[in-house]
């Protein structure tokens, strides 16, 4: 993870330059991760070499512009399209995604949000049955442990999916009325009145 | 065997202008044995899916069967009798009659069926026995915890030959021990053959199904798979 996708999908808006990059990043993420000049250029230019962006020439300044190429559209796409999985340090890709989803043109917030929570019920609905096949008591000390160990990791998958409701909340109840060129999904938006005023 | 089966059910009310979908082509399939929770928004249609498996309400287009009886090609008398035969309600308000002792409270809708009241005590002994209360069955409803509460309104639900189990939000504003005896209390039930769909805001009960589905603006829009079962297993071979 993944300033590398948290890169593309700023490129994916338009070509930028490095310390664009790391401005926009940061804002996005509300500087929670902040980022170093180094890291951008060191990240642009593994993108580069993977052809996920090309250079295309410098400004009057001297600075290197990049955009992204067809193959780096398809890489931020899929990734946006993933769940993560919560082995690999959850919460920080998971924020981080969600504030590009926000931003980026074309990318429907409500499916990104419903595809993490559905992957993350999943885990809960593992972790449950784990418990589940437990007698409801514990009965001796290393059950005790285990079963306090087992209740964190259902809490965090618990707060992960309320979370998550908010973000979708917040996401329908703030949307601008159609971005200007951003959505690619003509279908009709049907949806009950209702529904987005709370 | 389907318990429930829902077949592109949908709802609106209103009309004009004031007209709103509260369920849209909604297909959904409740399962001999399985427990299948409903998650969504307020507004998003989990209410009005839980009165039309129960045949309280009556959909504006699409089938509902329970039981393997179809509820639309029945008249009301019928419908109400299927309801009361086949179906069984667990409601936030516990909805217990403080004047009955537990058991009596769970013979109640058995006496309504017609039963005898010696079977009906009986069964109803049988069925706190089912929920883990049994040693409780003479208690009036004040002197039981939320959580015992719950488990006799549980035990009223599946009394008798009641295989159709529709809950919602049964864990309400019990604490979070009390809310795991009624999920564990339920995953029993549903383990032991009964069909329960419950609709719940809360993950960590919804993660004691065996399934989830999603609902947005009366849509399904995604669920867990299923449990393993044996067709899946032969599928995957």
């Amino acid at each position: 993870m993944s300033i590398r996708h948290g890169l593309l999908a700023l490129l994916s808006q338009g070509p930028r330059y490095g310390y664009q990059l790391r401005a926009e990043f940061e804002a996005s993420t509300g500087s929670s991760w902040p980022l170093n000049i180094g890291q951008v250029y060191s990240t642009l230019s593994r993108l580069e070499r993977d052809d996920l962006v090309t250079r295309v020439g410098a400004d009057d300044e001297g600075r290197f512009v990049y955009r992204i190429t067809a193959a780096g559209r398809d890489d931020v796409l899929a990734w946006f399209a993933t769940p993560v999985a919560r082995a690999d340090r959850p919460r920080d890709e998971l924020a981080i995604k969600l504030a590009m989803a926000v931003t980026t043109p074309g990318v429907d917030v409500r499916q990104v949000v419903q595809a993490q929570r559905t992957a993350t019920l999943r885990t809960l609905q593992d972790l449950t049955r784990v418990k589940a096949a437990a007698p409801a008591e514990p009965s001796d000390q290393g059950d005790r442990a285990w079963r306090l160990v087992l209740e964190s990791m259902i809490f965090q998958a618990e707060a992960e999916v309320r979370w998550l409701d908010h973000c979708e909340a917040f996401a329908v109840r703030t949307a601008p009325a159609a971005p200007p060129g951003a959505p690619q999904d003509a279908a009709p938006q049907d949806a009950p009145i209702e529904e987005t005023s709370r | 065997m389907s318990v429930l089966a829902m077949r592109d059910v949908s709802r609106d009310h209103g009309t004009g202008a004031g007209l709103v979908h509260a369920l849209r082509n909604v297909t959904l399939d409740v399962a001999e044995g399985e427990f299948v929770a409903v998650m969504g928004p307020s507004g998003s249609g989990k209410s009005t899916l839980l009165t039309l498996a129960g045949g309280l309400d009556t959909p504006t287009s699409g089938r509902i069967a329970v039981a393997g009886a179809d509820a639309g090609a029945l008249g009301p008398a019928a419908r109400a009798a299927l309801r009361r035969r086949a179906v069984g309600y667990v409601f936030q308000d516990l909805n217990l009659i403080p004047a009955l002792t537990a058991v009596e409270n769970v013979m109640l809708p058995r006496e309504l069926d017609g039963v005898r009241a010696r079977r009906a005590r009986r069964e109803a002994h049988r069925a706190l026995e089912a929920t883990g209360i049994g040693d409780l069955a003479e208690r009036f409803p004040d002197e039981l915890s939320g959580g015992q509460q719950q488990r006799v309104a549980i035990a009223r639900a599946l009394v008798g030959d009641r295989r159709l189990l529709l809950a919602d939000e049964p864990t309400g504003a019990l604490d979070s021990h009390a809310g795991e005896e009624i999920m564990r209390a339920l995953r029993a039930r549903c383990d032991e053959g009964a069909a329960c769909l419950m609709v719940t805001h809360e993950s960590r009960h919804a993660a004691w199904a065996d399934r989830v589905v999603f609902l947005r603006d009366g849509r399904m829009v995604d669920s867990t798979p299923g449990r393993t079962g044996p067709e899946t297993l032969l599928d995957a071979r």
